[in-house]
């Protein structure tokens, strides 16, 4: 009866953990992939020349050396190593897409060049064009920090405002009915001759998005506070200035943190057209810097790049209302 | 009625203050319903002397809590006047806390920094921080300081509503069915503390509750409400000393005479 329980719970166990690690299939995909980029010659069609093949070659086969060695060793790197291996079929299913991006773009050309880069044109940017797409990079993440702190700083300020006081509600709250829906895009135009510079005329717009949504779901939370805290708070003898700040805000945050996310959306949608438009740095500017020179591989390395960028944005903004809203219970992980 | 000095103190009063006195005179009020006025409260009147604990009885939705917020300073009669210490009440202060139905504990704050509300409210923080755990200790919460609302039983939290206030040394302290929560073996305990904390620090006390037996064993005047808008039917007082016992035979007595009061005698 007993073996019979036994076998009973040791079966989705040993279907839990197969003989081989996931870690060392992905670090074999990678050596093919390598094998495949180095062994099979690239054939030359269009107009660019396919370079870096060697390093890219390197690249691969380095990695799923590393990975080889990482699911060998198994359980012995520790807490890294269980976060490595978690990411193991991510890692295998990236060598086969690399594979077939390789296969279809450098070794056969069903996707013609030069619109659709090989694997090794991306690589080439990178190791060639660093200086120019990191101060691109820097560029875009400065004018973004700018108008996004300032729109959310001033969103953050006007829906407490308009949340509270009667006053500030029948001024603001028309003006914000009438050009809040309003794309910060549409301003576009008459930004760039109103403000002394293209650049502020960027951080005005981005702060217009950002702004927005931080002022309405600010005022949303803020008139959403249970009126009985604010009952508790004044028999203890608080002020209005510790209603605002120390009862109003708090129990507002969970709605301002939406209000930030959704603002952050909006800023990058604006920061990429500003750039594209006006301003002549940045991520957005490379990239229609890239398409003018029909330089597609260097279009797909931004493209990549800026991914990155907003995606560690989003997930900095995650790590910030974890910390700041540790006490609601249930949390959206990114 | 029975006197202060009747009272048995277990240990010698922490820091007695002087209970406000409270007059409530020809208070009635009403709330806008839909457009129509809605009469809660119909010419009540009553006084409070200082260190006096009085119960407030009466139907569901008579009217008591709002009784409560008059007195709490948190709204307005319609008509009358409600005085504390001789002076018309026109704004919260803490020296009256009330203590609400629902405990409303700060969801973002610690039981340590919801109980610190008040003293924190007024700028006293810095120096009777001490305050803070003497109070979580007297409702039996010592340990818990650092927990969140959402980790407390209902009646864990309502505790923790009770130290908010204790903790702001109330001349008078109002009571909404502060223990209605509590599962009844708690609740006798936290009524013997009450009583304690009460001959302790000689607040007035305001308690409203659902409970004769409770109203009985705790106070020393009952008055109970109509239904609504809610009138005084009787004011009846607990001609028993302190320490009471649950089950002496005057209190039965009273119980009895508050049932029929609110036509709920027949089971006797
Ligand atoms: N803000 C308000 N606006 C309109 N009506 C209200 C308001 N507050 C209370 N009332 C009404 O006043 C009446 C009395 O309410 P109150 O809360 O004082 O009753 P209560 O005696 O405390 O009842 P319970 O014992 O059930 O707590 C109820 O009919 C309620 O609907
Ligand atoms: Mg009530």
């Amino acid at each position: 009866m007993s073996a019979t329980a036994e076998t009973l719970y040791a079966r989705p166990r040993a279907a839990g953990r197969p003989a081989v690690s996931p870690l060392a299939v992905s670090g074999l995909l990678w050596l093919g992939a390598a094998a495949l980029t180095h062994g099979v010659p690239d054939r030359n069609t269009g107009i660019t020349d396919i370079a870096y093949t060697p390093q890219l070659a390197a690249l691969q086969a380095g990695l799923g050396g590393a990975l080889l060695a990482a699911g060998l060793l198994g359980g012995r790197l520790g807490r890294p190593g269980a976060a490595l291996r978690r990411a193991g079929p991510w890692f295998a299913l990236i060598a086969v897409l690399l594979a077939a991006w390789e296969l279809l773009t450098a070794k056969l050309a069903v996707l013609p060049l030069p619109f659709f880069a090989p694997p090794q044109g991306l690589l080439e940017v990178y190791l060639d064009d660093w200086a120019r797409l990191g101060l691109s990079l820097w560029h875009s993440v400065k004018l973004l920090a700018w108008g996004y702190l300032i729109g959310a700083a001033l969103g953050v300020l006007t829906g407490i405002s308009i949340g509270w006081w009667q006053q500030a509600s029948y001024w603001i709250h028309p003006v914000l009915r009438f050009i809040g829906p309003l794309p910060a895009t549409a301003w576009l135009p008459v930004a760039f001759f109103a403000f002394p510079s293209s650049w502020s005329a960027s951080v005005f717009l981005i702060a217009l998005a950002t702004g927005f949504p931080v002022t309405i779901l600010t005022w949303s939370g803020i008139a959403g506070v249970n009126k009985d805290y604010y009952d508790i708070a004044r028999t203890l003898g608080a002020s209005e200035r510790f209603l605002v700040l120390k009862v109003a805000v708090p129990a507002a945050l969970p709605h301002i943190f939406v209000g930030l996310f959704m603002g952050l959306g909006a800023s990058f949608a604006v920061l990429v057209v500003a750039e594209m438009l006006g301003v002549k740095a940045g991520l957005g500017w490379y990239l229609s810097w890239a398409q003018g020179w029909a330089a597609y591989a260097n279009m797909y390395a931004a493209l990549l790049v800026m991914a990155v960028m907003c995606s560690s944005l989003i997930t900095l903004l995650f790590r910030l209302r974890d910390r700041v809203l540790s006490w609601q219970k249930e949390l959206v992980r990114w | 009625m029975v006197t202060s000095a009747s009272r048995i103190l277990a240990t010698p009063p922490a820091a007695p203050v002087e209970g406000i006195r409270l007059d409530v005179e020809d208070v009635s009020h009403a709330f806008q319903l839909e457009g129509q006025p809605l009469p809660v409260l119909n010419q009540v009147s009553f006084s409070a002397a200082p260190g006096e604990f009085v119960a407030l009885l009466g139907p569901s939705g008579c009217g008591k809590s709002t009784l409560l917020r008059l007195v709490a300073g948190l709204e307005h009669a319609t008509a009358g006047a409600v005085r504390a210490d001789d002076a018309p009440i026109r704004a919260p202060d803490p020296s009256r806390i009330l203590v609400f139905q629902d405990p409303t504990l700060y969801p973002w704050r610690t039981v340590e920094a919801n109980v610190a509300l008040g003293l924190e409210a007024r700028g006293l923080i810095k120096n009777q921080r001490h305050r803070v755990a003497e109070a979580l200790d007297l409702v039996g919460l010592t340990g818990f300081e650092s927990a969140y609302p959402r980790q407390l039983s209902g009646g864990m939290a309502q505790r923790v509503a009770l130290a908010r206030a204790l903790v702001n040394e109330p001349r008078l302290l109002l009571l909404d069915e502060p223990l209605g929560k509590l599962d009844s073996l708690t609740r006798i305990t936290m009524q013997g503390e009450l009583l304690k904390l009460w001959q302790q620090a000689r607040f007035t006390a305001l308690l409203v509750t659902h409970d004769v037996e409770e109203a009985l064993f705790l106070a020393e005047r009952v008055i109970v409400f109509s239904d609504r808008p809610a009138r005084i039917v009787a004011d009846v007082a607990v001609d028993v000393a302190y320490p009471r016992h649950r089950g002496d035979p005057r209190l039965a007595e009273l119980r009895h005479r508050i049932l029929h009061l609110l036509g709920l005698d027949e089971t006797w």
